[in-house]
């Protein structure tokens, strides 16, 4: 009884405390995913994201990180884009178009259904089209505004006319706003979303993960996982961490490129490095003195080491591109020849432009690969007597009302993530490049109206004109880059929808 | 003792009504208009409007208080900005995360702390409490988010015990809803534990030096047996004080631990609603975790009452 009462306490409460911790290491770590049942391949993975959906609802609520979890895997369009940024057929098995480029014919699958049971037919084409322009709140609905009329011709045919030709139309088709809906589906789209895609909606639990269940009777080929656990962290560490630690299986995006190196050099991990079609561009003020002169603007970008810049900024991952297109689009080319690395040539420029002690605002996001890339921009920039102040603005709101909207800065610095934007960035004067080139706006209107091969043809150039005339300067294509433990295979390499297909994905059995 | 309880229920409810008032002032005060930001780059002023009215962000700001604060009791949180779901399920779901995450490294804080504490009182001058004071010190320095990540590269990545991260409700799965919650707890608990222990170590020291020990001592009662007769109870006026300050920072610290965890709890849920300027969502959950806090204070002071008999009288001098 005259055993020390406290030193009674704390010897009980250390023995439950390591009782404790012995039971779980004894039950060891029971979230890592993978196979339960036979088989040669797993039957369920994990994927870790860093974007969670606000809710499913992309016809009502922006960002990317719902198109991300649903297209392609759980709602499909009439056409999807492949791994080469090519339109491919989808729920459409081919598709005509007239001659005058106006009216599109779709032949459609006779055998894929929704998950909520009804057959997909040309009135649900009829119907989602539609539905863009009636129901839709975002603001990408704009793209189905060239639609002049949807009909079903019979249930396995349906007939869009456009006002004028337009090849972006048919590009838009293989994103959201293409999407099909069944009439019957669209009572909680929030929550409960009906497609014909491969996967069904099995769980969400919020703040954690969205669990997406093989459909049974999907039309297609069907996927060889039964389960996908999107995983969504907050937390690049932590995103890691649940791959060392076997509590997913695939990192989708990495987020810092430094920290890759705790899996290049273990043979249990692949990195898989691919590109994007964001392009992570110092954007000029062209209407503004001094960047409305064109010598200036070309100065800088003659002052910029891009090959350095991404060794620095971004552990050199990250292509080099020297114009707006990525390596995905048809009318891709090589334009890092047109202002090449030439400090010498840079300051003749800024003294035939007269300018001498030249200050610029530098008003980047706050982001990562922003902060890091203005760093070195400023740096280079220094070299060649150019003084850029950095003034990092909180991202989104600020960044988008300061620079964005107002256009009050000289330089900038933005990852423009969107596929084939060359001509939402320089074909509009009044976007916030403020860039007025009406050659490049007459062969963007080209590119959009004419057959294939006039668009390739008129696409390079300009992107071209736009490189010469050094509007903006590409630091770097941001890169697309994947971790995975060894075996997983058909991982998405090109991010090049705004997609993340799992729709092939699987894993043999190790 | 009930004008005394009274005063506390004043001063918990005048509080919370300055919290809502500062709460709403300030995201009122937050730059970027949360219309815009839900309808992307490309909206059209129209859009926006239309946006707005739809979220009554319209309205006078007065009107806007009113109406906010006027559901805030019956529950009705209004609706997210950015979901147009409800936020008060939102919270309530969230907040069973948390509070298990508090509660958790709440208890592991105490059974830390009590003995290492009075341990390290009772010993003050021999090594051994001048190590477990250093080792406190220790833990003092380092922040529940740190800890974390060590403990995350210990168990998970080394040794490969425990889970890195994520979340298993109690119901699904108690064994993998307590290997989930026990990193975060102990990050959050050894940490809380080695500043509590300080005060259980000052307390301790100062009741050993109280008349009243040396008094049963010379009776012949062992030190242990008259501390915890005589002593325990005045020793834990100064620790409840701290044990409900640091339920606050628990909680707050939870916010930090929680992302570095991946747990679904209301700091994740307030994180994303920063993120995504979801500021109705943010609002009602900074509004939440503040009236948490009150409580914790008014249940602190009642708690004195209850530890403290010299307070139960009405003279000013008793009450606090």
């Amino acid at each position: 009884m005259t055993r020390p009462l406290l030193r009674l306490v704390a010897g009980r409460a250390t023995a439950v405390l390591a009782t404790a911790v012995l039971a779980t290491a004894a039950a060891g770590c029971s979230s890592g995913s993978g196979g339960s049942s036979g088989g040669s391949s797993v039957k369920s993975l994990s994927v870790g994201f860093v974007a969670e959906p606000s809710n499913l609802d992309f016809t009502t609520t922006d960002g990317v990180a719902i198109p991300q979890a649903m297209l392609v895997n759980v709602y499909e369009g009439l056409v999807k884009l492949d791994q080469d940024g090519k339109i491919v057929p989808l729920l459409a098995k081919s598709w005509d178009i007239s001659d005058d480029r106006k009216t599109y014919t779709f032949h459609l699958q006779d055998n894929a259904t929704f998950t909520n049971g009804k057959k997909f037919t040309a009135d649900d084409v009829v119907f989602s089209l539609n539905r863009v322009k009636t129901d839709w709140k975002v603001s990408l609905k704009s793209a189905m505004d060239v639609v002049s009329s949807v009909e079903k011709k019979d249930d396995t045919t349906a007939v869009v006319t456009l006002a004028k030709p337009s090849n972006s139309w048919l590009y838009k088709m293989a994103t959201r706003v293409g999407a099909m809906f069944s009439r019957d589906g669209i009572a909680d789209l929030a929550n409960t979303p009906v497609g014909t895609g491969p996967y069904k909606l099995e769980s969400w639990k919020r703040g954690d993960a969205i669990t997406l269940a093989a459909s049974p009777n999907y039309w297609g080929t069907k996927p060889k996982l039964e389960k996908v656990v999107l995983k969504y962290f907050k937390d690049a560490t932590a995103m890691n961490n649940a791959l060392l630690t076997g509590g997913i299986d695939v990192i989708s995006t990495v987020q810092a490129p430094e920290s890759l190196q705790q899996f290049t050099n273990n043979s249990k991990y692949e990195v898989i490095e691919g590109t994007t079609t964001g392009e992570v561009v110092l954007s000029f003020n062209n209407s503004k003195a001094p960047l409305n002169d064109k010598r200036v603007r070309q100065a800088i970008r003659h002052a910029i080491n891009h090959k350095t810049l991404v060794e620095t900024a971004w552990a050199g991952r990250g292509q080099v591109i020297g114009g707006m297109v990525p390596p995905s689009d048809p009318w891709y080319e090589d334009l890092t020849g047109v202002t090449p690395y030439d400090p010498a040539k840079a300051k003749a420029l800024l003294a035939e432009a007269g300018q001498s002690n030249l200050k610029l605002r530098l008003r980047i996001a706050n982001l990562p690969y922003a902060v890091a890339a203005g760093q070195v921009v400023k740096s280079q920039l220094a070299e060649v007597g150019i003084t850029a102040d950095i003034e990092p603005l909180e991202f989104p709101a600020r960044w988008l009302d300061v620079v964005f909207k107002q256009a009050d800065y000289d330089m900038s610095i933005i990852n423009h993530v969107e596929p084939r934007d060359l001509g939402a960035l320089f074909g509009n004067p009044n976007y916030y490049l403020r860039y007025n080139n009406p050659k490049v706006q007459e062969l963007l209107a080209k590119a959009d109206a004419g057959p294939e091969s006039d668009q390739i043809a008129a696409m390079k150039e300009a992107a071209r004109l736009v490189s010469e005339d050094a509007a903006a300067d590409f630091l770097f294509l941001f890169p697309n880059l994947i971790v995975a433990e060894t075996g997983v295979t058909g991982l998405p390499k090109n991010l090049v929808s705004e997609s993340f297909d799992l729709t092939v994905l699987a894993k043999a059995k190790g | 003792m009930a004008l005394y309880l009274l005063r506390r229920v004043a001063v918990f409810i005048v509080s919370t009504a300055v919290a809502a008032v500062a709460v709403f002032a300030f995201m009122a005060v937050l730059p970027g208009d949360p219309a815009a930001i839900a309808l992307g780059v490309n909206a059209t002023p129209e859009a926006v409007a239309a946006k707005r009215a739809e979220f009554g962000t319209d309205r006078p700001l007065a009107v806007q208080f009113l109406a906010w604060v006027s559901g805030l009791p019956t529950g009705d949180f209004g609706l997210s900005y950015v979901s147009g779901d409800r936020i008060g399920p939102q919270i309530a779901d969230r907040l069973g995360v948390t509070l298990w995450l508090v509660l958790f490294g709440m208890l592991i804080a105490t059974v830390v702390a009590v003995p290492l504490g009075a341990a390290a009182a009772v010993r003050h001058r021999s090594v051994t409490g001048l190590i477990l004071s250093g080792l406190s010190q220790v833990g003092v320095a380092i922040p529940a988010f740190l800890a974390g990540i060590l403990l995350v590269f210990l168990f998970a990545v080394t040794w490969q015990v425990l889970p890195s991260g994520g979340y298993t409700p109690l119901a699904e799965d108690p064994v993998a809803w307590f290997q989930q919650l026990l990193l975060p707890a102990l990050s959050l608990g050894l940490v809380q534990g080695a500043v509590l222990s300080r005060y259980v170590r000052s307390a301790v020291l100062d009741v050993l030096r109280e008349d009243f020990i040396r008094t049963a001592r010379a009776k012949g009662m062992g030190l242990y047996r008259a501390l915890w007769r005589h002593g325990s109870r005045n020793a834990a006026i100064p620790v409840v004080t701290v044990l409900g300050l640091q339920l606050a920072t628990l909680l707050v610290g939870a916010v930090v631990v929680e992302r570095v965890f991946t747990l679904p709890g209301l700091g994740s849920l307030l994180l994303d609603g920063v993120a995504n300027r979801d500021l109705l969502l943010v609002q009602d959950t900074v509004m939440v975790l503040v009236v948490a806090v009150l409580a914790i204070n008014f249940l602190v002071d009642a708690l004195y009452v209850v530890l403290d008999p010299r307070l139960r009288d009405l003279s000013p001098r008793g009450a606090r």
